[in-house]
């Protein structure tokens, strides 16, 4: 997204760190070969065809980046897991972002496209890959255009094609548009998709690094992850880690969205807390309103409430989990005291329905079901015995469905039960909102 | 329905279009891969996937013509009718929801007198909403065909509706 979006944050001067994988907040003109390469762009490159392609794995290994696009795998060990087999093998970058809250990667890829370029053109020689693809989200068209032009000026300078810095090195890049399907950011639909099919989610295994594009070996990995790889190979795998907490190490580009005073993207050390995030760094709540709670790491994952443990937790993969969530994409979502809870969920879970892919039953029809369910609910309709209804077909979906996406989908109404059942049943027996603007009107008969 | 079937048989990519897509063919391993740029350059050209260019893609891709088929309606982006020359999207996803989506959308219906996926009469203006469209940091936003506009007031949709409503070329694109 564009610069000017997002002003230079005053925070900081409140955190002693500097931007790197938002560096292009501080320079004007970053998305050009000559203002990267003039700030120590494709240094990372150079440092890794001096070294054995090994030796590169070893290094980001040793770095402890882990995945950016929601599980937080090694980076470096699902490299290592690339077979040493003659012939054809693939990277494919996944910049397909589409999970509610989360909008870090198109940031990244509208104003730091050569960061990500050389972070995949590393990972190539790494895995011994010649064609890498970045497969970018279809609605991110101006996204696609300025690394499509990235693509050509390192093309031209010689960083992309044969023998690359004359060091042997050949690698082709290819810009892959996506179309409009959040399933595509499942790995094994966005192979499917690469290879001009629907993108429905494959059956597992063969995982992709045996079997992936083509039936190739594949590494696959989100846009955010690959563009920290320039700085790990520039800097070195101990500089890295000495950002972060013990098992999450490194920074990372935080979503802060919702009801917040300043929402938008923020570049931390890994580890950093919440209180910090939403207090310090994002003004706290709009308009003087209280938090009732928030969603920690896009849409697919449990909200939280914001007690003060929960405030003060480290941002990162285990201290979230420890609270009973996730760190997912870090899209951090805040929902102030005038929110009625039984609408925002309608609202998330209703992403679900429209976003299944339709290729197994639990997840196409149980989406429905939860939607209308939760939608005669919301407007005033619903019976008792409902929240249980809800929670059965929640229960048929999750486990039950062939890929994460339906896991996710009863997510955002089971975790807000657990903090807010009375809202829910207040819904039911008074047939209005217990909080919000729409708190004491009649519900029934409105439309939305 | 049966009229727009012929008409949309009738058309025919331009020149530039057929070698576009068969540059984008010559990027990947395997032909069928350009499938989705190159259903973007069909659009690009009749901000539709007609019948006629489809049957094209199919030759130049070497693939069936239900491959193509399968794709043109798995993908939310492609449209398959023609939609006004610009295309609004509202986001109406969480974080856009929060900061006032669903009253942009009230109030574009009502300004332009359309229910979603309505088309005004004059061809210029379709309305629809979109899932998130990865920039709630800037909520609500919308799109204008494919170009982004970031916190958006009542007051900025009234102006952009107005533009859009006399408007040549898309005010909003962005190099
Ligand atoms: C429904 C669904 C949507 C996903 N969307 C994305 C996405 O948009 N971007 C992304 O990087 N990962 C997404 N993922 C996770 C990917 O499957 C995969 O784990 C990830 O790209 C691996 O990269 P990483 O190890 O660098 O995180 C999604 C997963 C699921 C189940
Ligand atoms: S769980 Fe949903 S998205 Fe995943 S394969 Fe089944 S229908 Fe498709
Ligand atoms: S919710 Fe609207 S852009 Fe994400």
């Amino acid at each position: 997204m564009q610069e000017q979006i997002y002003p230079p944050p005053p925070y900081l001067e409140k955190v002693p760190f500097e931007y790197q994988l938002l560096k292009h907040r501080a320079i004007p003109g970053f998305a050009r070969l000559e203002v990267y390469r003039a700030n120590g762009g494709y240094k990372g490159l150079e440092r890794a065809l001096n070294m054995s392609p090994d030796e590169v794995v070893t290094e980001v290994k040793t770095s402890g980046l882990r995945g950016r696009g929601g599980a937080g795998f090694p980076a470096g060990m699902k490299w290592s897991f690339i077979p040493k087999v003659p012939g054809p093998k693939y990277v494919c970058c996944n910049t397909d972002e589409s999970e509610p809250g989360t909008f870090k990667d198109h940031e990244v890829v509208e104003n730091n496209p050569h960061q990500l370029i050389e972070g995949v053109l590393i990972t190539c020689y790494a895995i011994g890959a010649e064609h890498g693809f970045i497969y970018v989200r279809g609605e991110f068209a101006r996204g696609i255009r300025v690394i499509r032009r990235a693509v050509e000026e390192a093309k031209a300078a010689g960083l992309i094609g044969e023998n690359i810095m004359g060091k042997g090195f050949n690698c082709q890049i290819t810009i892959h548009p996506g179309a409009g399907a959040y399933i595509c950011g499942e790995e094994s639909a966005l192979l499917e998709s690469l290879e001009g099919k629907r993108g429905f989610p494959r059956l597992r295994p063969p995982f992709p690094a045996v079997a992936g594009l083509y039936a190739r070996p594949t590494v696959i990995n989100n846009c955010e992850t690959l563009s920290n790889v320039p700085h790990i190979m520039r800097e070195g795998a101990a500089w890295y880690s000495s950002f972060g907490t013990e098992k999450t190490k490194g920074f990372r580009v935080y979503c802060l969205s919702g009801h917040v005073e300043r929402p938008g993207n923020y570049e931390l050390p890994c580890g950093t807390t919440f209180r910090e995030l939403i207090y310090g760094l994002g003004g706290g709540v709009w308009k003087g309103r209280n938090l009732k709670c928030f969603i920690p790491g896009g849409s697919s994952t449990p909200m939280l409430a914001p007690t003060d443990e929960v405030l003060d937790t480290p941002m990162d993969f285990e201290g979230i989990a420890a609270r009973g969530s996730m760190q997912g994409s870090a899209g951090v979502v805040i929902l102030d005291d005038q929110t009625c809870i039984v609408g925002a969920v309608l609202r998330l879970v209703e992403f679900y329905k429209e976003e299944s892919c339709g290729k197994c039953t639990p997840c196409r029809e149980g989406t429905q079901w939860l939607v209308q369910l939760l939608h005669r609910l919301e407007h005033g309709e619903g019976r008792p015995g409902d929240l249980e209804l809800i929670q059965d077909v929640g229960g048929n979906i999750a486990g039950k469905s062939f890929c994460l996406l339906g896991d996710s989908a009863p997510v955002p109404y089971t975790s807000a039960l657990k903090l807010f059942r009375e809202e829910f049943e207040y819904h039911i027996t008074h047939k209005t909102c217990l909080v919000g603007p729409k708190a004491g009107k009649a519900l029934v008969g409105a439309h939305s | 329905m049966d009229k727009l079937e012929t008409r949309t048989q009738e058309l025919e990519l331009s020149q530039a279009g057929r070698e576009q897509i068969l540059a984008l063919k010559r990027e990947y391993p395997s032909s069928r891969s350009a499938m989705l740029p190159a259903l973007h350059v069909v659009q690009g050209e009749f901000g539709f996937i007609p019948a006629g260019p489809m049957v094209e893609v199919a030759e130049i891709l070497e693939v069936l013509q239900g491959e193509v088929e399968q794709v043109v309606t798995f993908y939310r982006m492609y449209n398959q009718l023609p939609v006004g020359r610009f295309h609004v999207k509202i986001c109406d996803s969480i974080s856009c929801y929060l900061r006032g989506s669903d009253e942009l959308l009230e109030q574009a219906q009502t300004k332009l007198g359309l229910s979603l996926n309505q088309t005004t009469s004059d061809g210029q203006i379709t309305l629809a909403k979109i899932e998130c469209l990865a920039a709630c940091g800037a909520a609500p936003c919308l799109q204008v065909n494919d170009e982004y506009l970031y916190n958006v007031t009542g007051e900025h949709l009234n102006e952009i509706l107005d533009n859009l409503k006399t408007a040549k070329e898309n005010p909003y694109y962005v190099e």
